[in-house]
């Protein structure tokens, strides 16, 4: 900053001006810099509450999916019927011996015209590369090949023990990776930056390979293949996506349902099995554990050790109860109880007279007892469990299954098994990472925007001889910086407000009734603290209401909130005025759940289901679900959308018409 | 934290102290009602504040008082002290146009624009001064890549976000 000296006296007037002149820079420079400090402020409180606007959701969700996982199996039983559509897992040319599907590759004929991958049994690393390389080129591995490489596979991890002891020589060092969720250029990055599995390179990959992601079909492929190449140094651990009954609605079964469409069901069906294979922990020098989810204060490794893993195919199916009776008269009364209780009474509010079936096995009829209470309690535990920072071990509300659990918990095992820290995943973490509970329990987490282009980071941890862990970050960037920082917090918080409206207008009635307590004179308006209650009470979300409330709602200037304004700015795609909204409602609610039966029933993947179908479809959900099946408003909902053929509907054309569209905000110029 | 529903002051200032409870409790890591004293300058902005980094200061002195500094600040003794701030409407926004003539009075040419070298120059050197990665965060959205210079005008308008200051009163 220039100075200009005074002469004495003299120039005055310039030296005035000068002065001042420079004394209103640095003003002009703090008020900037102020401004710009609490711009930016705002915009990482944005950020933050955009994140867990995602998160709160998605647990929601996987609350009411533990909650609706019965109405599948339901659904899915009873589409067993020969005379209605095909179930979703068996496809009527296979016979219903379990085992008869392993072999069932060799009776499908791979063309001439094929020019993906053809594997050669047992597998090398020139296989691995193909596939490599054919993936990044976006194709498709034959379904003969996959199939036979799921039934290698299942070959493979039979063998395993439930958990797995590994021991890293003292050359070496371990890689652990966390959730992956079908993110394929996640997987890539970590290759290239860390190197490919081998005897030299050891992997563990703790979980949650499939779901949300598009390519979770071809990470199993190249995650299976590595393990049949180098079973001695590639470790899978299941994780509480490994499921089927979770990929029923968050993506995996759609995803090779449409890549395969007449083999699909056959490679779902021995994916069941090959999850239940999965074994659930790895433990590397007895000293490091790693599960996919946690821990509880019940979790007990030899147990667990012991237990049949395969008899659980899908942890959203509590065991029967003639099972856990048994398990009570041999035992007494069994410790799960209290923690299982909220899991269980899901399940049994939702099944109203439908019997709780407790089979675990749609082909498989008795042939085995069924997992105990205990057995599914403790799995459970292992996979869906999140760490507090709190001490005690509760129920974990936020997901329906597993537990919270507090440092003394963590302590305490530890100590019991003599072991050195817990490495886990399952929670998404905006740095891919995160060590709590004094540094023993590591959250690694590898699927990078996860949630929206930007949203977080992904990482894997390299262990070395002394199990110091050492952490590698990376973000997959789709398009080279286009967006600066502040246009990439911008899309994250706009794609999150959406997602938090469409939630809002799916509960519209609840909250209405919700809302109109609070106003008791009709006024259309209620204080800020009734909206907010109202708003929590409804959606169980826990979010910053306050904070978020100018994105949500009108508030006028004496702080009254217009409640109905939350309402406003969205609209239906397609005009469906004439129809109850309460219906329409209903409709983009449960727009997934539809979307999961419809899957089931189109047994050809065409996207058309008859018109009788689809009544009779939506008879059994509407009436499930407890609310009137509005008939005639369905036909006419279905008579209004273009179908080409007589008697059919293009279900998906259907359901978009249910899309949440919001209106787009003009901005001010 | 007794809750006083009805009209006037005291519904105002339960809905104040709830609005400063859930700031506060996106940064309280721990869930144990603290937060990290680095942290607190970001809750009193995200709360509508426009405080200069001094004034922090003395916020911070009257949050702390008569106690040794431990990195951590506790949420009984930050609530009076935030209320007050927000009941007296301290820090207040700063207007789009005030903006605009603090931009115009460091063009000295009155261009319209900032070349880059001065933008830096005035805001790592001058009133209080940013860090490195505060002024490299600044220029990845006010830098037009093309011309190498800031247009505040547009800058100004891209970030001036939308958001009603008034709370209830």
């Amino acid at each position: 900053m220039e100075h200009i000296v005074t002469d004495m006296g003299c120039n005055a007037s310039i030296d005035d001006r000068a002065e001042s002149k420079s004394e209103k820079a640095i003003k002009a420079a703090v008020l900037i810099q102020k401004w710009y400090r609490s711009t930016r402020a705002r915009l990482e409180i944005s950020r933050r509450y955009s994140l867990t606007i995602f998160q709160s959701i998605e647990y929601a969700d996987e609350q009411d999916q533990a909650q609706l996982a019965s109405f599948f199996t339901f659904m899915l039983e009873r589409y067993a019927d020969p005379d209605a559509v095909a179930d979703a897992s068996i496809s009527p040319s296979v016979s219903h011996q379990a085992d008869s599907y392993l072999t069932e590759y060799e009776n499908i004929e791979v063309p001439d015209s094929y020019c993906g991958p053809r594997l050669s049994f047992p597998l090398t690393l020139a296989d691995a590369n193909a596939l490599l390389h054919a993936f990044k080129d976006g194709q498709l591995l034959h379904a003969h090949y996959v199939l036979q490489l799921l039934c290698e596979t299942r070959r493979v991890l039979k063998e395993k023990p439930n958990i797995n002891l590994v021991s890293v020589s003292y050359s070496k060092e371990i890689t652990v990776c966390g959730d992956l969720h079908g993110n394929l250029d996640d997987l890539f990055l970590i290759f290239y930056k860390n190197g490919l599995p081998s005897e030299k390179k050891p992997y563990v990959f703790n979980g949650d390979f499939v779901d949300r992601g598009r390519n979770s079909m071809e990470i199993l492929i190249i995650l299976f293949a590595f393990l049949l190449i180098y079973p001695n140094d590639v470790h899978l651990n299941r994780g509480n996506h490994e499921d089927y009954v979770i990929n029923l609605r968050y993506g995996f079964s759609s995803e090779v349902l449409n890549k395969y469409k007449v083999h699909g069901k056959v490679i779902l069906y021995l994916l069941q099995d090959v999850f239940s294979w999965l074994p659930l922990a790895t433990i590397i020098n007895k000293k490091v554990l790693i599960v996919h989810g946690g821990i509880s204060n019940t979790t007990d490794l030899d147990f667990l050790n012991l237990l049949e893993r395969n008899k659980l195919k899908s942890l959203m199916r509590p065991p029967k109860p003639e099972a856990d009776r048994e398990e009570q008269a041999k035992e007494g009364t069994p410790a799960a109880r209290p923690s299982t209780c909220a899991a269980n009474e899901h399940v049994t509010r939702k099944t109203r007279g439908v019997s709780s079936s407790g089979s675990t096995e749609l082909s498989r009829p008795n042939s085995q007892s069924g997992p105990t209470l205990k057995e599914w309690k403790q799995v459970l535990d292992i996979l869906w469990s999140d760490p507090r920072k709190q001490n005690g071990c509760v129920p974990n509300k936020r997901r329906g299954g597993g537990c919270y659990f507090g440092p003394d918990t963590t302590a305490r095992l530890l100590e019991r098994y003599n072991l050195k820290m817990l490495i886990r995943s399952h929670e998404f973490k905006r740095e891919g990472y995160e060590l709590t509970h004094g540094g023993k329990v590591i959250t690694i987490f590898s699927a990078s925007n996860y949630y929206e282009e930007g949203s977080n980071r992904g990482a894997y941890i390299r262990l070395n001889p002394d199990l110091i862990p050492h952490f590698v970050q990376y973000q997959v960037r789709e398009c080279t910086d286009k967006q600066n920082y502040w246009e990439r917090v911008k899309t994250i918080e706009r794609s999150a407000l959406q997602t938090l409206r469409e939630k809002i207008f799916a509960h519209r009635s609840t909250l209405t009734e919700a809302f109109a307590k609070y106003d008791c004179n009709n006024t259309g308006k209620i204080s800020v603290s009734d909206w907010a209650a109202a708003m929590e009470s409804v959606l169980c979300l826990e979010l910053p209401w306050r904070t978020l409330q100018f994105h949500l709602v009108k508030t006028d200037t004496d702080g009254k909130v217009d409640y109905m304004s939350c309402f406003h700015n969205m609209e239906i795609a397609q005009s469906t005025e004439e129809v109850q909204p309460a219906l329409v409602e209903t409709l983009c609610k449960y727009r997934k759940d539809l979307e999961i039966i419809f899957n089931i029933m189109d047994e050809d993947q065409s996207g058309l289901i008859s018109f009788d179908e689809f009544r009779k479809t939506w008879r059994i959900f509407s009436s499930h679900l407890g609310i009137d099946a509005y008939d005639a408003s369905i036909d006419k909902l279905a008579q209004s959308i273009d179908y080409n053929k007589d008697d059919y509907i293009d279900f998906s054309e259907f359901l978009e018409a249910f899309h949440v569209v919001h209106k787009r905000d003009k901005k001010p110029t | 934290m007794a809750e006083k529903e009805g009209n006037g002051e005291d519904g105002a200032v339960a809905e104040i102290e709830k609005k400063i409870i859930e700031a506060f409790e996106v940064f309280d890591h721990e869930c144990n009602k603290t937060v990290d004293v680095r942290e607190i300058g970001s809750i009193v902005r995200s709360l509508g504040c426009f405080p200069t980094e001094a004034e922090l200061h003395e916020l911070l002195a009257k949050v702390e008082e008569e106690e040794e500094p431990t990195g951590y600040i506790h949420l009984e003794k930050f609530l009076p002290v935030m209320t007050k701030v927000l009941l007296d409407r301290s820090y207040r926004p700063i207007p789009e146009d005030v903006l605009l003539h603090a931009f115009e009075a460091l063009d000295e040419n009155k261009c319209g624009y900032l070349t880059k070298d001065e933008l830096v120059k005035y805001m790592t050197e001058e009133g209080e001064p940013f860090t490195e990665e505060e002024m490299e965060e600044m220029l990845s959205s006010a830098l037009d890549p093309e011309t190498n210079t800031v247009l505040y005008r547009d800058y100004i308008s891209m970030m001036i976000v939308d958001e009603p200051e008034d709370l209830p009163q």
